[in-house]
């Protein structure tokens, strides 16, 4: 048959695709083989667009175990453990349909670490939205919120930290992006891969429904005004038929009797069936009519292209499967016997014994099409780089600039958001979530592992490359506030259509960012996520590149809080500060601008300071500790105080920047700082420690009396009751959908 | 001292009730999955949190039905003390073995944060370490904890000192502010008329180290080793 363009263009193929399809295949493809080729070409499984950039991360290093490739990455955490991890992005489902886009993302990403061997231990999320304003936006907050909630907290994973932001190019297109953690012995890492020919391979978990077809070619293209056509495209979680095949899956994997296994996420039974065959240099043949349905008179197309979710590909060894068969029963779970592992490297499917689609793995895998996109620097930036202050007339004083700040949804307390997020279940639970990196206690060791994600998009916007340094340089930073030693980290990098050349220079200059800052900062990345056409009728969201890091502590009892521990205590501010107010929320705040320069960044001094946060956080020196983001300084200073009802005296020196001065030094975003606190009787033993380590650092005040009290240079800017300031900061964000409840 | 931890397919507080009593307390501990029909000589029986089979009907309707439920009524009835807690508490509802039933939580959102409990009555096993009137510092995690009762019904157990934690603040104040969840009377915990079976919101067990941010939940697994260990509940092995 020859396909007319109407065709490719419903399955996201151009014309010379489909041609390499022709030639690959040395025939025409069938109307299986041509969905089959699709999905596996699209975007979202191929990463057709970004494979070229990918390549240039680092990903190995002394502690990692598994690096990109398989279905999570793996780090060794000592005493035989490793720590399971990966991000992932569900965007596009959450926004047509956003409580089950977010909780079936939540679902893909716990598959992915248990498929591994590994007990998922804890979830962290990462969020951009559109202004709370929008009725809208608040819509989709609820939906992706109570989505998470819904299926973490069913399911008894933990959700314990992550960030949320809110700007306006997310309104049409927010990023959910979830990462999970899991452990397992660090020699008991489970592979997705299908080998010894004759092996039987088992379908196992919900069965196959229309859900979900062609979800990975809809994460492939852009929104348009025909959004609620993709509707059927979201898939519809069970997050109770997951936690049955988690358990189930961890008791098979208890005995010997598994070769492999994967879960049926993105191109569900297509995906796990050709790239564990891919990976095992086998191929795999399965005959569509074993496969359980839901729904009659399924054609083969949809039984292969059907993302309905909960279900696991395993190839089990012969002889071994009535030893399956047994566990899955008793989780009343029923493994189905659906095909065989063979020799030819092929994928083939039969229906009632007719065959169906017969493609040679590589195909699909190593041999989908790898495209260097043209690139072109994008002509907003010159214009957005250039900030006057002058221009802005006057600034606000410095106690009404915190006051708007502490009020602003990206700093505000996200308390509506993780009260609904069971955090505690499995008692692992040492730093709750809203705190800076949460951290999990690891039970079989003494250690603890803390754990951040981090992205401020407007850096990205104005400098891709220094902004995803910066993304990296935070969320390490984070967890070594915690005292962990950032050892491993995976991304998932949230951008535009890169058909368009700048947004292909934009993702290839963040990737390129995201590369130096690790390898300066030895964190390899084991592996993550790429979304591409984040877009709403041709607007792109803020470039994305979000990092999640893990950290390891190695004393669990000497976990750093961001809180200040007890009156007397000294404060010390450890980095330098620098008349910098670009792409600050300032700016964006107050005057609505995300414009100028991002902070610079100097990666050998932020290495510096994560390795006395480190030695700090060990020694017991650092008694808390708070780095300084979004807000500055006086934020940073601020939230040490909540929580405790400890308030703060600072004084600091005063940056030059005429009459934005006082805004500036307070307010102002420069990298690489910390605030910390310590027992009055050591600030000079931590001075001393920061000198040599070549840290700057000055003891800037001291915590006591119940107001937040700041000054530049002797003189009094901010002199503010402490439980004022908590009550604006926390209240903040429920208040926008309480307003909601009372007009409903 | 053996603890006996119900494990339905979609319990999630097991590991956690298995952790407070084993390493924690230094008990011997048993999970006991739903479709035995042993308690294998336990002197204390568990039922944890979690969503037992889902709760996609009402929370807990399916678990009575499970096998070990039988032998955890019978065991009851022997005069065993049996502690249900979040879900365990639902299902003991959902058996009959507690009166009442759940609503959705009245801001109709999960709620995760540490709450405040008052112990209302210390003549049961899992209270009588406690001193009358002790507040105590427990998270909850729900959605559906929003106890409900007929008025008769409330009145009976507020008349026989069936209510055994209230949602209180800090300083022990029953107010409306202190209730997280809309429950009648700030009922947080009853116990049945023979006051050996109680089911509580809140969750002890994750309240049982200071790391994890308080260990005012171990005093009721403490209350229940000097209960049995004074005899004053006797084991219905």
């Amino acid at each position: 048959m020859t396909m007319d363009d109407q065709v490719l263009e419903r399955h996201g193929l151009t014309r010379d695709e489909y041609n390499r399809i022709v030639e690959m295949l040395g025939r025409e493809p069938t109307f299986t083989e041509l969905g089959i080729f699709s999905v596996m070409w699209s975007e979202h499984c191929s990463y057709k667009s970004s494979r070229v950039h990918l390549k240039t991360l680092p990903t190995t290093g002394r502690r990692v175990l598994q690096g990109p490739g398989e279905n999570a990455g793996a780090v060794d955490i000592g005493d035989g453990y490793a720590a399971v991890f990966k991000i992932e992005s569900h965007n596009h489902p959450s926004f047509i349909e956003p409580y089950q886009g977010a909780a079936t993302g939540v679902g893909g990403i716990i598959r992915d670490i248990f498929t591994m061997g590994a007990r998922p231990i804890a979830l962290l999320n990462s969020l951009r939205f559109g202004s709370l304003e929008d009725p809208l936006v608040r819509r989709t907050v609820s939906g992706v919120v109570a989505g998470i909630a819904g299926y973490g907290n069913s399911i008894g994973i933990p959700t314990v930290g992550g960030e949320i932001g809110f700007d306006d190019s997310y309104t049409g297109n927010p990023l959910v992006n979830v990462f999970c953690l899991g452990i397992s012995r660090a020699d008991d890492i489970i592979k997705g891969t299908a080998s010894g020919a004759g092996n039987p391979v088992y379908y196992v978990g919900a069965k196959t429904g229309r859900d979900g077809i062609h979800g990975a070619t809809m994460a492939s293209a852009e929104f348009d005004e025909k959004l609620e056509e993709k509707r059927p495209a979201v898939q519809v979680g069970d997050p109770f038929m997951e936690k049955l095949l988690l358990e189930a899956c961890l008791e098979v994997m208890q005995t010997d009797a598994l070769v492999g296994i994967q879960d049926m996420g993105a191109a569900g039974l297509t995906c796990s069936t050709c790239e564990m065959g891919s990976r095992g240099g086998a191929g795999v043949e399965i005959d569509v009519a074993n496969v359980p349905q839901r729904e009659t008179g399924m054609t083969p197309y949809e039984i292969m292209l059907s993302e309905s979710q909960e279900r696991m590909l395993l190839v089990v060894k012969k002889g071994r499967e009535h030893d399956v068969e047994r566990i899955f029963e008793k989780w009343d779970l029923h493994a189905v016997h659906i095909g065989q592992v063979t020799t030819d490297g092929k994928m083939r499917v039969k229906d009632r014994g007719e065959v169906v689609a017969e493609i040679p793995n590589p195909c699909l895998t190593d041999e989908a099409p790898v495209y260097r996109r043209p690139m072109q620097e994008p002509a907003y930036l010159r214009e957005a780089r250039r900030l006057s202050l002058d221009s802005l007339g006057q600034p606000l004083v410095a106690r009404d600039a915190l006051r708007a700040l502490l009020a602003a949804p990206n700093v505000a307390s996200k308390r509506w958001v993780y009260r609904q997020y069971d955090h505690m279940v499995r008692t692992n639970t040492l730093v709750v979530p809203g705190m800076g990196a949460g951290v999990v206690r690891v039970k079989e060791t003494h250690r603890a592992l803390a754990l951040s994600t981090d992205c401020n998009g407007r850096f990205v916007y104005l400098d891709p490359y220094r902004g995803a340094q910066l993304a990296v340089a935070e969320a390490s930073r984070n967890v070594a506030c915690a005292g962990g030693l950032p050892i491993g980290a995976t991304n998932c990098l949230n951008f535009g259509n890169p058909q368009k050349p700048e947004i292909m220079w934009q993702f290839a200059k963040a990737v390129e960012g995201m590369g130096a800052a690790c390898r300066a900062l030895d964190i390899p990345i084991t592996g993550g996520n790429v979304s591409l056409y984040n877009e709403t009728d041709g607007s792109a969201v803020l470039p994305t590149p979000v990092l999640g890091v893990v950290g390891l502590i190695e004393n669990a009892d000497r976990v750093v809080r961001r809180a200040f521990r007890e009156a007397g205590e000294v404060i010390v501010l450890l980095g330098e500060s620098r008349a910098e107010l670009g792409g600050s929320e300032y700016l964006h705040v107050v005057h609505g601008l995300i414009r100028g320069v991002p902070p610079a960044l100097d990666l050998e001094r932020e290495a510096a300071l994560q390795r006395l946060l480190v030695e700090g956080a060990a020694s017991g020196l650092i008694r808390s500790a708070h780095d300084c983001a979004e807000g500055g300084l006086a934020i940073t200073i601020a939230e040490s105080c909540f929580d405790t009802g400890l308030g703060a005296s600072i004084d600091v020196p005063g940056l030059e920047a005429g009459h934005f001065g006082d805004v500036v030094t307070l307010f102002g975003e420069s990298a690489s700082r910390v605030v910390v606190s310590v027992r009055a009787q050591q600030a000079a033993e931590l001075l001393a420690l920061a000198r040599k380590a070549g840290v700057p650092a000055a003891a800037i005040g001291t915590v006591g009396g119940g107001a937040v009290r700041m000054s530049i240079d002797g003189r009094s800017v901010i002199d503010a009751p402490l439980v004022e300031l908590e009550h604006l900061w926390s209240t903040s964000i429920e208040s926008f959908f309480e307003k909601q409840r009372a007009i409903a | 001292m053996k603890f006996a931890v119900v494990v339905f397919p979609g319990s999630n507080c097991d590991h956690d009730a298995y952790y407070a009593a084993q390493h924690v307390l230094g008990q011997d501990a048993e999970l006991i999955w739903h479709k035995d029909t042993s308690l294998k000589g336990a002197d204390v029986v568990v039922l944890p949190g979690g969503f037992a089979h889902g709760d996609y009907l009402r929370t807990g309707a399916i678990a009575r039905f499970s096998p070990i439920m039988q032998e955890v009524q019978r065991f009851a009835a022997g005069g065993g003390p049996v502690l249900g807690i979040c879900n365990g508490f639902q299902v003991l509802l959902e058996a009959g073995m507690l009166p009442g039933a759940m609503l959705r939580n009245t801001v109709l959102q999960f709620r995760c944060e540490h709450v405040y409990v008052r112990v209302e009555q210390t003549d049961t096993p899992f209270t009588a370490a406690c001193a009358p009137g002790q507040v105590l510092r427990i998270p909850i995690a729900h959605g559906e904890g929003n106890y409900y009762a007929e008025p008769d019904v409330v009145d009976r157990l507020e008349h026989n000192r069936q209510v055994i934690f209230r949602y209180a603040t800090v300083s022990g104040d029953v107010t409306p502010a202190a209730n997280p969840n809309g429950s009648l009377n700030n009922i947080a915990g009853i116990c049945n008329e023979t006051r050996n079976v109680v089911g509580l919101m809140p969750h002890p067990e994750r309240a049982c180290e200071l790391a994890v941010g308080s260990a005012d939940g171990l005093v009721l697994f403490e209350s229940v080793l000097k209960a049995l260990s004074h005899g004053a509940f006797a084991s219905a092995r």
